[in-house]
């Protein structure tokens, strides 16, 4: 039975040396490591969700440059497509005016060359005539040297207002 | 990993060189025993044949002096308090020798290793036994190490636990997260320094039983006082710190019959007083018992060795192979017993100050 009586001193000694035990670690050890412990816990924790959060921020990054790339890209598309139409558009103008000014170039030159052609159809014309006088006049003045030759003519005149 | 690795590797070295040194010291004080079998030609009356059930008894009880190994043996201090003599403070070693028919000193009477006067009258024994000197190895040993690693947490703080440090940071996480924490809920702060005092206070006193050699190989978590003192401390914590709901629960569990509370009441009071009581026996038993089995293996081989040194060897081929087992058996039951007691210790805690449900 002695293996299940307590004894007195035993007790005594454990009273003492675990309070005292119990007290010193309380104080100078269960205190700190638990302080601390949770202190690491929370920082970890912490830097946990900062990583969490710059990851996220990350991912909104990289969507917001997606984002920018591709409107610039777009952007882009649209201004080489402007500037596409506006080069086809100044030539087409480009051209059409050029057709034009030529139309009206070769019209003017034409009407330019009628002109002066007429003129000069009409400064022959004169010039013949003249001529054509003078010659005549040299002729007539030939052949009318003599009076018969003269007297001829006049009939063969007469003769031709009468038949007109 | 490779640190892991490495780590893990030390620890099966250490179990190794653990193990080794039961072997060889369980061997020593076997042999001595033996020495103990041949004597008989000197004192031919009194130990005439190796008597297991003795060896046991007297291993796992308590002693005033701490025998080592051979016929080495430290005395211990006695101090003993009696209304007659008043104090008395003299070494054990004072008292005559082992194998004296009498073992007196003065008034005093050594019988089956307790402190008696001669003339019968009460004493008082507070002397530093072998319980008490290991008791005093223990609590010295959980302030030196749990000092130490309070401080690395201090110097090291913010960083990754090393050393003493990193190897006993799960234990301690083991009881916080998974006894406190589930137990006893969002509180359980308030008692960490106690549950973490009992469960190292038993699973070092559980470890330091195992080794054999001095200063180890007391039974003192396999002592009544010892788990009856902590129960106490249980039952003191829970009754300053239940609530009106626990009470309530006692005295008058709610929603129930006036007539089945006459049977009830005795039951739950008796329920308040049993639960510490069980954790008291519980210890005990399983460390006594575990002491028990180990010895109860080596003393086969000097049962048979009696018979016949042949059977003797034989035998202790047998028996060792058993104690190694046992030993695995007994460093976990070492963890065990102590995560037991404070696991109940932590849902007694709980079941005090568990806020009423909402029924």
């Amino acid at each position: 039975m002695g293996l299940i009586t307590p004894e007195i001193g035993l007790l005594f000694w454990m009273f003492v040396t675990f309070g005292i035990v119990f007290f010193i670690l309380a104080k100078f050890a269960w205190k700190p490591i638990m302080k601390s412990l949770s202190e690491r816990e929370d920082s970890i924790a912490e830097a946990l969700d900062k990583a969490e959060e710059a990851k996220k921020q990350m991912a909104n990054l990289k969507a917001d440059n997606e984002k920018l790339l591709a409107q610039a890209r777009s952007e882009r598309e649209a201004i080489l497509r402007e500037a596409k139409e506006m080069k086809e558009s100044i030539i087409a103008q480009a051209k059409s005016s050029a057709d034009t000014e030529g139309k009206k170039m070769i019209a003017s030159a034409k009407e330019n060359i009628e002109r002066e052609k007429s003129a000069a159809i009409a400064d022959l014309k004169n010039q013949v005539a003249a001529y054509s006088i003078e010659i005549a006049e040299k002729l007539i003045r030939k052949k009318l040297e003599s009076n018969k030759e003269q007297d001829e003519l006049v009939n063969k005149a007469i003769n031709d207002f009468h038949l007109n | 990993m490779a640190v892991k690795v490495s780590y893990f590797s030390k620890a099966k070295v250490f179990t190794l060189l653990v193990l080794f040194l039961t072997f060889f010291s369980v061997n020593v004080r076997a042999q001595e025993h033996e020495v103990g079998a041949v004597e008989p030609i000197e004192h031919p009356v009194k130990e005439a044949k190796f008597n297991a059930g003795k060896m046991i008894l007297e291993h796992i009880a308590d002693a005033h002096e701490w025998h080592v190994a051979g016929n080495f043996t430290i005395p211990l201090p006695c101090i003993i308090y009696s209304q007659e003599k008043g104090l008395d403070v003299f070494m054990s070693s004072q008292f005559l020798p082992h194998h004296e028919e009498k073992r007196a000193y003065g008034d005093y009477l050594m019988e089956e290793g307790k402190v008696k006067l001669e003339n019968g009258g009460k004493l008082y024994d507070f002397s530093i036994t072998k319980n008490v000197l290991s008791l005093l190895v223990s609590g010295a040993m959980l302030l030196l190490v749990f000092l130490t690693v309070a401080r690395s947490y201090k110097t090291r703080s913010g960083k990754a636990p090393k050393g003493l440090q990193s190897m006993l940071e799960p234990i301690i996480l083991f009881v916080r997260d998974d006894i406190a924490k589930p137990t006893i809920g969002p509180k359980y702060n308030r008692f960490m320094p106690l549950l973490l005092t009992i469960f190292f206070f038993i699973f070092f006193g559980n470890l330091l039983g195992l080794i054999p050699v001095f200063p180890g190989g007391a039974n003192l978590t396999g002592n009544v006082a010892i788990t009856g003192f902590l129960a106490v401390i249980v039952l003191g914590v829970v009754t300053f710190i239940a609530n009106k709901h626990y009470w309530g629960h006692i005295i008058a569990m709610p929603g129930v019959p006036k007539w089945v509370l006459i049977i009830l009441t005795p039951i739950e009071i008796l329920g308040f007083v049993l639960r510490p009581f069980v954790l008291m026996v519980r210890l005990f038993a399983n460390i006594t018992a575990g002491h028990i089995i180990s010895l109860a293996f080596y003393s086969l081989i000097f049962i048979f060795g009696a018979k016949s040194a042949v059977a003797g060897y034989g035998v202790s081929i047998v028996s060792i192979m058993f104690t190694v087992f046992m030993f695995a058996m007994e460093l976990l039951v070492a963890f065990l017993q102590a995560f037991v007691f404070t696991l109940l210790t932590a849902i007694y805690f709980g079941s005090a100050i568990e806020e009423p449900a909402h029924h």
